[in-house]
């Protein structure tokens, strides 16, 4: 059987016969694997244990490349907003198929300095966003207090930035697994794939412990666990790793009423429509560690009340630790391998929630149509490979 | 050769680059390479180090190239930094160690007798001691007769990038000690790390200004040329500051005006 994706239009018919298989049931797999199912594709998505509840639970849903661009990352803001444009598209479709709304909370995000080093810095960040041609205000403590009037009175200085959003990410893995099962694709959960199978030098399946499942083409869409699956050359591996981050849900009460999303110095807080709060994150490099710290709990807790003095009487509801799939260069990694029939869609590092429509279009329209938006160029797989090797399969 | 030597080892390079707050870690990569360090230190209670991921920070740095130099950042009393060496020694098999015991959050400096306590401690262990003191010469010619490996007064706060805020006590503690002088933090731009050269610094430590910089690895370049033509400088021995001018035109043919007469 010699059934490639890229052939779907001509030969419909066979399209059935194999599936892509989707390792990871993330957002981004959960998302690619729905995209194509939409569009009539067989789909597996595989994940080692439930899915949707490693990084993609853990994440606090800020939709935010504006605030998160940094002095050499001008791809990933081209990149971040297009995908951030997208979203208002992708979250329609996905109430027609999920039959449920994620809503895009739009109201904006304030980030604010305490004191004058703080101001130092917000002013830098400030000065390289207004070089860039973005939509930021530089703010005095009491405009940015007019906002938000519950950030602390310490605040001195703040960047207002309209156009950083959030969603609620734990509300898009539900809705994605619900597409995804209600356009026909199969959702595997606490199934790890083990290797990728190939044949004469093609993709052709992948290996789980209850057997061996035929693919038309593999998705690896495992956040930092994609460096773990076998059968694919070592050199070949995406290079991530998890980078952990603690993070605290906090419980809204009556009095609390936070609209907008609040950038501090080292915590955010980030307040959902359902009276949840997320208070993050630490930055940890501790390997697959996830174990819960006290000094991480604690300057988290700490910075947050800085902020917003208020947070002190709420409840903590939650605590979790999640891990970022980072990338060596901590850009994702996107698209097509030197392997045929081998995609992936990984190392979204801290930015897999807002990456995630823009993913999920670029691997789908790949794998259908063999088309490439362009917007992923400078992300594609093969920028670790040694100068030269660019041409290496099996 | 003018080289640096710390203990029984010589560097080539002058300058020691931390390995913390990169935007990511190739930038870090490539920073090490632009700063052509030797010596690279690692907050050892920052990362985990049974990790064997070959992509985890630690691991990213060719030891054939660059030898780790482990740091007991974030401890604040004797004893937490004296067990983070031994966990350092176990896990990277160095008895080398900056110490660093930190008195209070909000400032980062030293906490000078837990700091002693420690050294003590360490290099009665058999450790080669590095630590990161204040820029006080008393302080640092103990650390000195103890038989520290070398002193690391600070320039200004960590991070701070203040520059080298005392360069008198600079000088007081390069004539009062014999083991090699590094400045460790306050660097913010290449002149600081020139005029702590030239002001007779054996070395310089820094992070922050490399890895916080817009351009991380042209910082990294900078800080290596500055480093080199600060310490340059010291050598060649700069003239004495006068008040008024001195013509730089030729004078010869007037009589006395060869300085050898």
């Amino acid at each position: 059987m010699d059934w490639s994706p890229e052939v779907t239009e001509r030969n419909p018919g066979d399209s059935a016969q194999r599936p892509v298989c989707i390792v990871g049931g993330g957002v981004i797999g959960l998302a690619i694997g729905w995209r194509l199912a939409r569009k009539g594709a067989a789909v597996e998505v595989f994940d080692l244990s439930t899915a949707g509840r490693g990084a993609s639970w853990a994440a606090a849903g800020m939709l935010a490349p504006l605030s998160e661009v940094g002095f050499e990352d001008e791809g990933f803001l081209s990149l971040g907003r297009e995908s951030l444009r997208l979203y208002p598209q992708f979250l329609e479709e996905l109430k027609e198929d999920a039959g449920v709304e994620v809503r895009l909370d739009t109201q904006g995000t304030l980030i604010i300095g305490l004191d004058r080093d703080d101001a130092e810095r917000l002013r830098r960040l400030c000065e390289f966003r207004e070089h860039l041609g973005l939509p930021v205000k530089w703010l005095s403590g009491t405009e940015a207090r007019e906002i938000e009037p519950l950030v602390s009175p310490r605040t001195s200085s703040a960047i207002w930035i309209p156009d950083d959003h959030q969603v609620d990410n734990r509300a898009l893995v539900e809705a994605l697994k619900t597409a995804l099962r209600k356009c026909g694709g199969t959702l595997h959960e606490n199934r790890p794939v083990e290797a990728v199978l190939n044949e004469e030098g093609r993709v052709n399946g992948v290996k789980t412990e209850e057997g061996e499942i035929g693919a038309a083409c593999v998705v690896i869409a495992a956040g930092c666990w994609s460096k773990q699956i076998g059968g694919i050359p070592k050199e070949l591996l995406p290079p991530v790793r998890p980078v952990k981050g603690q993070i605290i849900t906090l419980r809204q009460d009556k009095l609390y009423s936070l609209p907008h999303v609040i950038r501090a110095p080292d915590a955010y807080l980030v307040p959902k429509g359902d009276g949840r709060i997320i208070l993050g994150a630490s930055e940890e490099e501790m390997g697959f560690d996830t174990t819960i710290t006290a000094g991480a709990v604690y300057r988290l807790l700490e910075r947050g009340w800085w902020a917003v003095p208020s947070i002190y009487d709420l409840e903590i509801q939650e605590i979790v630790a999640g891990l970022r799939p980072g990338s060596r260069d901590h850009d994702p990694i996107v698209g097509k391998t030197t392997i045929e029939g081998l995609y992936y869609a990984t190392g979204h590092y801290r930015h897999g929630i807002l990456l995630t429509p823009a993913t999920a279009f670029e691997v789908s329209d790949l794998i259908l149509e063999g088309r490439s938006s362009g917007v992923f160029a400078p992300f594609g797989p093969t920028r670790f490979l040694p100068a030269g090797e660019s041409a290496v399969g099996w | 050769m003018d080289v640096l030597k710390i203990a029984d080892r010589t560097f080539n390079s002058r300058l020691i680059m931390g390995s913390s707050r990169y935007p990511d870690p190739q930038t870090l990569l490539d920073s090490l390479e632009a700063g052509g360090a030797e010596l690279i230190t690692v907050a050892i209670r920052r990362v985990n180090l049974e990790d064997p991921d070959e992509e985890s920070p630690l691991n990213l740095i060719d030891r054939k190239k660059y030898q780790i130099l482990p740091n007991t950042a974030g401890c604040y009393t004797a004893k937490e930094a004296v067990l983070t060496a031994h966990l350092a020694r176990e896990a990277l098999g160095t008895h080398w160690i900056k110490l660093e015991v930190i008195g209070d959050e909000e400032t980062l400096f030293p906490d000078v007798p837990e700091l002693l306590k420690a050294a003590e401690e360490l290099i009665h262990e058999g450790f080669v001691v590095l630590p990161y003191s204040n820029d006080d010469p008393i302080t640092c010619r103990k650390l000195a007769d103890m038989g520290c490996a070398a002193v690391m007064p600070l320039g200004a706060p960590i991070g701070s990038g203040m520059g080298i805020r005392n360069p008198y006590n600079l000088m007081i503690i390069r004539d009062l000690i014999d083991v090699p002088l590094i400045v460790d933090a306050g660097v913010g731009t290449a002149s600081d790390a020139a005029v702590a050269m030239e002001l007779g610094a054996d070395g310089v430590l820094l992070n922050t200004a490399v890895a916080q910089a817009k351009h991380p690895v042209q910082m990294a370049r900078a800080m290596r040329l500055a480093i080199e033509a600060g310490r340059l400088a010291y050598r060649a021995g700069r003239i004495p500051r006068r008040l008024y001018a001195t013509a730089s035109s030729p004078l010869e043919g007037l009589i006395g005006t060869d300085p050898n007469d």
